[in-house]
């Protein structure tokens, strides 16, 4: 088994011929719960497409898993960004969840896929969200945040190793966020998590390190925020690209989040 | 009303109607989810390049029109992958040139000259017997190949970021797909028309997507509805004497506008 589940050596990608990411490293332990966080385009979910091969970088090297990136899709649940998926499509709960037990290669996606073995980890799964009670339903008919719960069972349902999720939070409401972050850490016993959010409160429970990327990609090995480190992530000082005016070292389930009346971002 | 089924160019064009529909209720159904009915329309326009290629060469027109498509409808495909922002805009290009060029060609070939009605609305009425077999054989080739990779196709069409994170050859489906477009739509060209393919492309499964709960029950009940409109079209036809074509597509409309007073199933 290898120790080091991710190892990005210094990556670096232009979109459009801006640059996205500049000369990133990052090593992930195996066990870690790795909060990825830092402003709207300001390459988060950019550098979660780089870790799963999806996208290529410019340069760098990329191993996940032990394998070039791309060549663990087997052994890594995904939760891509909500806004991805067709609100029409003709498909089940069941059926969705299903998917994440897709194999990689040709052989993997011929025939129908039928099986009561993947019926049963479906369900298992659906359990874990506590939506078993919906698994019949189309999904076209769930609520936005019933149907994130869906795609996280889709993400689990293979027995991941690592868990890659990119704002696992959005459109989801704060009682279900907390049961959701509950769930994450007790994931956490189990595999590697990596959670890419741009909302700092998803700092609050089982998180044991932080990335900051904006473009340029700060470690820390702990789960707290300093003001340093938020002008390092964030650029500039506070007032101009952040509402949050005050952080200090504390409880991490005790943050005082200052001044709302300017909203960030979304 | 039976007599109908006396003559034989009724009988053919009901097979050959049968055929198409149980075609365009496969692939349409893949060509909705996917959203590549722009891709699809433009395939099926520029395949007439292919028609006035055969006719200029003298060449025979099915494998000649048939590989033109296909080398347009990679081209397409190609576009699509890896310039995705400007890919609407380059695959309006080929499907204008692709039209043009067959006009061009078919204006270069002396004595001879193809009827552009006959190839938009298609001759149904008129759909030689040995047309069938043909179709016969596509049509168990794509259910076939739709069978063997439905879950792949599933996959990609539901998120293809996902599929890809899990490792899905999804450019092989996607491909795969645009090619099974393109031999479909050559085929169906040459008995329905060019403006009866796009239609019973689009019009049965996205009636069918709101009241289905998988993937395979929108390809059946797409091809029903395929089958309704095309019989009811084809009858409709021959009581009132209009074009059989567009008899089709204007039932398939007034299917698709009353549609929507059905209740929408959501569960």
């Amino acid at each position: 088994m290898v120790e080091h589940v991710i190892e990005l050596k210094d990556v670096s990608l232009a979109l459009g011929g801006a640059p996205v990411l500049e000369h990133v490293s990052l090593t992930v332990r195996r066990g870690d719960f790795l909060a990825v966080l830092g402003p709207n385009g300001g390459g988060k979910s950019t550098l979660l497409k780089v870790m799963l091969g999806l996208t290529r970088p410019d340069s760098g090297t990329v191993r996940v898993l032990g394998a070039p990136a791309g060549e663990a899709g087997g052994r890594i649940g995904y939760l891509p960004q909500f806004t991805h998926v067709s609100g029409s499509f003709p498909i089940t709960v069941l059926d969705a969840v299903r998917m994440g037990l897709v194999r990689p290669g040709l052989a993997g996606v011929a025939g129908m896929g039928r099986g009561a073995r993947e019926v049963e980890l479906a369900d298992r799964a659906l359990s874990r969200v506590n939506m078993e009670e919906h698994r019949d339903r189309k999904l076209a008919g769930l609520s936005g945040g019933q149907k994130q719960r869906v795609f996280i069972a889709r993400a689990l349902v293979g027995d991941p190793e690592l868990l890659l999720m990119d704002e696992p939070t959005a459109s989801v409401d704060s009682a279900s966020r907390n049961s959701l972050f509950h769930l994450l850490a007790e994931l956490n016993r189990e595999m590697t998590v990596v959670m890419v959010s741009h909302d700092l409160s998803s700092l609050a429970s089982g998180v044991k390190s932080v990335a900051c990327v904006n473009r340029t990609l700060h470690f820390h090995d702990a789960p707290e925020i300093t003001g340093e480190m938020f002008k390092m992530s964030y650029g500039g000082s506070g007032d101009a690209c952040c509402p949050v005016e005050l952080v200090t070292h504390g409880e991490v389930p005790h943050r005082v989040l200052l001044n709302h009346d300017r909203e960030e971002g979304e | 009303m039976t007599d109908i089924l006396h003559y034989e160019f009724m009988q053919n064009a009901l097979a050959a109607g049968l055929l198409t529909s149980l075609i365009c209720g496969i692939i349409g159904t893949l060509v909705v989810v996917n959203r590549i009915v722009f891709i699809s329309g433009g395939i099926a326009h520029a395949s007439y390049g292919g028609v006035g290629l055969a006719f200029f060469l003298g060449l025979p027109v099915l494998p000649v029109t048939t590989g033109f498509t296909l080398a347009a409808a990679l081209i397409m495909a190609l576009v699509t992958l890896h310039a995705k922002e400007r890919a609407d805009t380059v695959i309006g290009v080929l499907w204008a040139a692709g039209m043009a060029l067959g006009i061009i060609l078919l204006d270069f070939t002396p004595g001879y000259n193809v009827d552009l009605m006959s190839y938009l609305f298609g001759s149904i009425l008129a759909v030689p017997r040995e047309d069938l077999p043909v179709m016969a054989g596509q049509a168990v080739l794509l259910l076939g190949l739709v069978a063997t990779f439905y879950r792949g196709f599933l996959v990609m069409s539901f998120d293809e970021e996902f599929a890809r994170s899990r490792g899905v050859p999804v450019d092989f489906l996607y491909f795969l797909l645009i090619s099974m477009v393109g031999v479909s739509v050559v085929m169906i060209i040459r008995v329905v028309g060019l403006i009866l393919v796009i239609a019973l492309l689009t019009i049965p499964p996205f009636m069918a997507e709101r009241h289905t709960r998988s993937l395979s029950g929108m390809m059946t009940v797409s091809t029903g509805l395929s089958v309704l409109f095309t019989v009811t079209g084809l009858v409709v036809s021959y009581l009132t004497n209009i074009t059989s074509g567009a008899a089709i597509i204007a039932v398939a409309s007034v299917g698709f506008f009353l549609s929507f007073l059905l209740p929408h199933r959501t569960d």
